[in-house]
């Protein structure tokens, strides 16, 4: 540890100067979405025409938001490598498909190669007329137990980070990342101010008295407590559709910075989920329950005095004590 | 002074103000609550994986459905009608000469209530065709081995005859304990059931209107007069599904007994859990190369 006078905090601090949203409502669509298993080609077609769908509504979205691996399905196991494309093909792959269409944003899931590496990924693009690729996030936790299998097919992404697009300041986390609370601190203290969680999320549980599957109310709890706890716009895509068996049931929604529920996709089916974010609702929250203030004066310091947050130690090896 | 602790009743049940967090369940063999399921969302899951994975995945239009007369197949055929349409599924009753006809009445009680179109084949002259020319002596549990498998040659034939899927009716409880025959009940490519436990089966039947009287008779291969289920297997299907639930769970047997679980209960549901997970497989393959199917060329079944 740094004795007295230096500053070990200094690498850790986040620096730079973050975009706030724009003083305006923006809209957002939620994009519940069933792939066709393994084809990339149709999938494509049909996310396009789900984007050309969602900015047909009026007021039309700014962001169009799709789910964990929606250009493929979820479940492919040594298929991964089959169906893994470039970032940059993905995205010219959309911006040719959307080219007539007016500006929107994206983001979506798909399996990503980049030099002989497969990942889990997002990408956040800008279609329409001056298409740009804006950025992409690689899933960073990969659940590999039970039913999962994905540090089998996948490399893990390095980092969480938030990036400026035209309606704000954004972050996008994939799937288990939304379940570690820290990837979420991570995201609101790189100041994002919506946060994307894109799900693959197999259905299971069905018990009495919660009208949901297990693990959509699960979801129901960790995207309103990431919203309230650091006073930001959380909006949750699920993926629909059976794979062998295991259906993904949807159940999309959408908090507000105070954890409230904005809206809650349907189960099983494809839809379409319009909200508003209102960038006042940000310092609402924040000013009722400054929950995130607190959080970014202490945080580097909380770090560097908690033990187990393991900085300036190596690992321990060996039994656990 | 310190202040009195205020006793909070160990009996304190499900909390009413947060319906999304679970209650942590107990291992007692008085609480099957675990068990309990929201048959209206079951339901519903299941017609949704019923049309994905037969309609959109398969691009089949109908389905073909072995009705015995028991709740599987009662339950099984029902959710298909209301994925499907009753036009779309096609019932058979597959009779051999010693099926009761409470059997027989059953099948055609629940064909008539969901408006199911059934037919019969006897498969008496195919089973006897072999048994009683080359293999007299047979006993029980091979006629009924060779009488399930002849149902399946029957039912996959008349699935391609019609451009049918065959549905399976296997559910959880038979499939851990092994309480069926390989290559046979198991056989068929889609199959809503297999994950849920007999008495949640017992549960959703009840709640899309198959026949009580199906649902309540006491569930049976129906291979040899008077035969039951629970009689073959020396526990009954809701003590083995509680014992099972918390086994799969990770609880020890040791732990389900210290708990207050009969021993030889849990010895009877152990042994044939155990015994069987080879039922549960496809056949084992001599593995000679690194691309062996199923062990290094991973590719899952809908790709």
């Amino acid at each position: 540890m740094a004795g007295a006078g230096s500053d070990p905090l200094a690498a850790l601090t986040p620096v730079g100067a973050r975009r706030t949203f724009q003083p305006m409502i923006r809209n957002v669509t939620i994009a519940q979405f069933r792939p066709a298993k393994g084809d990339l080609e149709g999938t494509l077609d049909h996310a396009a025409a789900t984007i050309a769908a969602a900015v047909a509504a009026e007021p039309a979205p700014d962001l169009v938001v799709f789910p964990e691996t929606a250009l493929t399905g979820y479940f492919l196991e040594g298929g991964v490598r089959e169906v893994a494309r470039p970032a940059g093909e993905v995205f010219q792959a959309l911006a040719e498909r959307a080219a007539a269409g007016p500006a929107v944003d994206v983001a979506l899931g798909f399996y990503e190669m980049d030099a002989g590496h497969a990942y889990n990924s997002a990408l956040y693009a800008r279609l329409g007329p001056e298409p740009e690729l804006v950025h992409v996030q690689r899933k960073v936790f990969l659940p590999t137990y039970g039913v999962f299998q994905e540090e089998r097919f996948v490399e893990s992404g390095s980092g969480i980070r938030a990036f400026d697009t035209s309606i704000g300041r954004v972050a996008i986390l994939i799937c288990e990342d939304a379940f570690h609370s820290i990837s979420g601190t991570l995201a609101a203290l790189d100041g994002a101010q919506l946060v994307l969680v894109l799900s693959a999320s197999p259905a299971r549980g069905a018990a009495p008295g919660v009208g949901v599957p297990t693990n959509v109310a699960r979801w129901d709890m960790l995207g309103s407590g990431l919203a309230s706890e650091h006073g930001i716009f959380v909006a949750v895509s699920q993926l629909v559709g059976f794979e062998g068996g295991k259906g993904f049931a949807g159940g999309s929604a959408a908090y507000t910075p105070r954890g409230e529920r904005i809206v809650a996709g349907p189960l099983w089916e494809e839809a379409l989920l319009p909200i508003h974010i209102d960038p006042e609702r940000i310092a609402d929250a924040r000013t009722e329950e400054p929950l995130f203030a607190d959080l970014e004066r202490s945080w580097t310091r909380l770090l560097v005095n908690s033990p187990g947050a393991g900085i300036g130690r190596p690992a321990p090896d060996g039994p656990r004590r | 002074m310190s202040t009195p602790v205020r006793e909070v009743p160990a009996e304190t049940g499900p909390s009413p103000w947060h319906p999304g967090i679970p209650e942590a369940p107990r291992i007692d063999p008085a609480d099957a609550s675990a068990l309990e399921i929201d048959v209206e969302l079951a339901v519903a899951w299941l017609e949704a994986f019923l049309y994905e994975e037969i309609v959109r995945r398969r691009g089949f239009e109908k389905v073909v459905v072995g009705l015995s007369g028991g709740v599987d197949s009662s339950l099984t055929a029902a959710l298909c009608v209301r994925a499907l349409g009753a036009a779309a599924v096609q019932g058979f009753l597959l009779p051999y000469r010693t099926s009761s006809d409470a059997s027989r009445d059953h099948a055609l009680a629940l064909a008539e209530s969901f408006g199911i179109a059934t037919r019969e084949i006897e498969i008496t002259a195919a089973v006897d065709g072999y048994l009683d020319r080359f293999e007299p002596d047979a006993g029980g549990h091979r006629v009924g081995n060779v009488a399930a498998r002849q149902r399946m040659i029957v039912l996959f034939d008349q699935a391609y005859k019609l451009n049918a899927l065959p549905v399976g009716t296997g559910n959880k409880s038979e499939r851990l304990l092994g309480y069926y025959t390989w290559h046979a009940d198991d056989s068929p490519p889609i199959n809503p059931l297999g994950d849920l436990f007999k008495s949640q089966v017992w549960a959703l039947a009840r709640a899309v209107g198959v026949p009580a009287e199906i649902v309540d008779k006491p569930a049976t291969a129906d291979l040899i007069h008077g035969q039951t289920d629970e009689g073959d297997l020396g526990i009954s299907y809701p003590e083995a599904d509680l014992i099972l639930h918390h086994l799969l769970r990770g609880v020890s047997p040791a732990r389900l007994v210290g708990a207050g679980f009969d021993e030889a209960k849990v010895e009877i549901v152990v042994g044939r859990l155990h015994r069987t997970h080879w039922k549960r497989h496809l056949p084992t393959v001599a593995m000679l190369s690194a691309t062996a199917i199923g062990e290094w060329y991973l590719r899952p079944v809908d790709y």
